[in-house]
């Protein structure tokens, strides 16, 4: 059996008394989908901030691609191979979708003072590859976003500003993508076509895995493969979405206990 | 052919047009001596930026600048040269002209920090003494060629920054802002009871001499003309600034640019892609520090004389201030903000005790009312001329 891409193990962190995430444990095969859901505060953005390195943890490992990540730096865990997106964007609004876009490709390009200002024939040639890279994979998302690389972020609308943030995490071709909440801030219609673009991402990056945090529970279903329910920082259930659905615990989650 | 030359010429005319208003404005503001004039000028002056704000020209004369930016750049340094001249005799201006060019070095400098990495930099007057102090030793003791002392100036400032970078980037925001403060004050009080350095009297520093030229004697030219001393000052200061902005530009428009502005935006999201904070932090203030201790190497050789009293923890307000006022990250406005903050309260001698207090509204109102500032700072296009 192919050993699974991340594997948590009583992942555990505290902010003072209260427990965020309390010895959570799940595996994630790769090329899954897996929703995270939960309702508010059930420590899905902060089990995503322990994996990305922001948060030290404080108890339990986590392994990643067979090494462990468990507190490393956020540079670290971002060369090994994990790239996110954030639940209020946050993208860098004064910067063009091609700046914004360079800061995830960021590992590729040649950050030596010398190359960058002296040698700008060479620059010019790293530039031009890294545009075309960068306007492809926009393409992908939305073709006309592609002809306005050079306008700042901050003047587009929710949905292509998340457009971009995706984008922003894929250029650097990671193993695993973490999309926490895509669908904050935007109307239906968008959101059921950010779903389409995610579908086209994975058509197109076959091996990448995928966690997403929602709360829309139609997106859940429509596109992960497996469920894993937070409440109060613990993991009650896990299973496929009609599963989870199905499932007791869950309903009180999210409904209260009748 | 006339016609031929006529039309390549006129996509430069909104270039040449404000480059040649904006030095026929300073040479009236620095001719002027009644104190009415010069009031009147200053009024004008307003209006006209006020009017060129409404009306949005400064925005589209900037699109057009940008298009043929190197032929500007030329033309702006053949106007501070014709300025220079026409002023050819009259020590006080050109005086005023050179620490035009010698600030907008060292606030390039501060931009690089505050400006691109966001780097708050309390203590800018701090390096600048470090490199009229070094400046002032080296001539004095050593037989140093004199653009090594300048070298030398810088390389000190950005020395001593990197000590001090070390607790800066234990704290975050306004504490590492705190820090600088710190600094600036001890460097002040350091420089008081150290003996060895002029203590609160200060030290005097031999004016600059390359390749047997003096640069504190006055240029005769011919039987009866004869240019101010501070000529020779402006001629190297201005080739320095030329280098300085050169270098900026180059660094904005890289790779390393991008990474300042993901630090200062968005510290949290710019680990999460990779970036070494640190690396870029230390970039920023070793290569800033670098630009103001140059800057303040040459200052000190100019000025001939400096004592711990140059070096407030005020004086590192005014720094930044031009980088607030002039439009943060953008070097041309730091031009234009340091031509008002050094040559203002210079003429207009009723605004000199209340200078401080005057700019500390025009922040205010400028915060208020303009936060990108006077010139606000273009996207970022990676070469000249083209939109990307």
């Amino acid at each position: 059996m192919i050993r699974p891409l991340l594997i948590a193990r009583d992942l555990t962190k505290r902010f003072g008394g209260l427990v965020a995430v309390d010895g959570i444990s799940f595996e994630l095969g790769r090329g899954a989908v897996v929703g995270l859901i939960g309702p508010n505060g059930s420590g899905k953005t902060t089990f995503f901030n322990v994996v990305t390195g922001i948060y030290p943890i404080d108890g339990g490992a986590i392994e990643f691609d067979g090494n462990n990540i468990a507190n490393l730096s956020p540079q670290a865990v971002f060369r090994a191979g994990i790239a996110r997106t954030f639940q209020r964007s946050r993208l860098s609004l004064p910067l063009s979708i091609f700046d914004n876009i360079m800061i995830g490709n960021h590992m590729r390009l040649n950050q030596g003072l010398w190359f960058n200002l002296v040698q700008r024939q060479r620059f010019k040639q790293e530039f031009e590859i890294n545009f075309e890279r960068a306007r492809d994979l926009v393409r992908v998302f939305d073709a006309p976003l592609a002809d306005r690389m050079f306008e700042p972020v901050g003047g587009f609308p929710m949905i292509d500003r998340r457009r971009i943030e995706i984008c922003r995490a894929l250029i650097s071709r990671p193993k695993l993508l973490l999309l926490d909440e895509p669908s904050a801030g935007m109307t239906r219609d968008e959101t059921s076509k950010l779903m389409n673009d995610i579908f086209e991402v994975k058509d197109r990056f076959e091996d990448l895995t995928i966690i997403i945090i929602e709360h829309e529970m139609g997106v859940i279903e429509r596109i992960t493969d497996r469920c894993v329910v937070l409440n109060f920082g613990r993991k009650i259930c896990e299973g496929t979405y009609q599963q989870v659905a199905a499932d007791k615990l869950v309903q009180e989650a999210y409904l209260g206990i009748q | 052919m006339v016609t031929g030359a006529w039309r390549a010429f006129i996509p430069l005319l909104p270039g040449v047009a404000s480059a040649a208003g904006a030095a026929v404005y300073l040479l009236l503001l620095l001719k002027v001596q009644s104190q009415g004039g010069i009031a009147a000028l200053l009024v004008a002056g307003v209006v006209a930026m006020l009017a060129a704000a409404r009306f949005d020209v400064m925005t589209r004369v900037a699109r057009r600048v940008g298009e043929h930016e190197k032929a500007f750049n030329v033309i702006v340094v053949v106007a501070v040269l014709a300025l220079a001249g026409l002023l050819y005799d009259d020590h006080f201006a050109l005086l005023l002209v050179a620490t035009v060019i010698i600030y907008v070095i060292a606030a390039l400098g501060l931009n690089i920090q505050f400006g691109y990495a966001g780097m708050l930099n309390f203590a800018g007057a701090a390096f600048f003494g470090i490199g009229c102090y070094t400046a002032a030793v080296l001539t004095k003791n050593t037989p140093v060629p004199h653009l090594l002392v300048l070298l030398a100036g810088g390389v000190m400032a950005a020395a001593i920054g990197s000590l001090l970078i070390l607790p800066v980037l234990r704290t975050r925001g306004h504490y590492a802002a705190v820090v600088t403060i710190a600094f600036g004050l001890l460097f002040k009080i350091f420089l008081e009871v150290n003996d060895a350095l002029g203590g609160p009297q200060g030290l005097r520093v031999a004016g600059m001499q390359v390749l047997g030229l003096e640069f504190n004697n006055n240029i005769e030219i011919g039987e009866d003309i004869e240019l101010a001393f501070y000529v020779n000052y402006i001629a190297l200061g201005l080739m320095l600034l030329v280098l300085a902005f050169i270098f900026v530009k180059r660094l904005e428009r890289s790779w390393i640019g991008l990474n300042l502005d993901a630090v200062r935006l968005d510290e949290t999201a710019a680990a999460c892609f990779g970036l070494n904070l640190v690396r870029w932090k230390i970039t920023a203030f070793i290569t800033g520090n670098f630009l103001i201790g140059l800057a303040g190497a040459l200052y000190a050789t100019m000025i001939g004389f400096i004592a711990p009293t140059n070096f407030t923890f005020g004086d590192s307000l005014i720094l930044v201030s031009i980088v607030l006022l002039g439009g943060i990250g953008n070097p041309w406005g730091l031009v234009v903000a340091t031509a008002i903050l050094v040559i203002v309260p210079e003429k207009l001698q009723a605004i000199q005790e209340y200078r401080f207090l005057l700019f500390a509204a025009m922040v205010v109102l400028m915060l208020l009312f303009r936060p990108q500032g006077i010139l606000p700072r273009p996207l970022r296009t990676y070469f000249p001329g083209s939109p990307k």
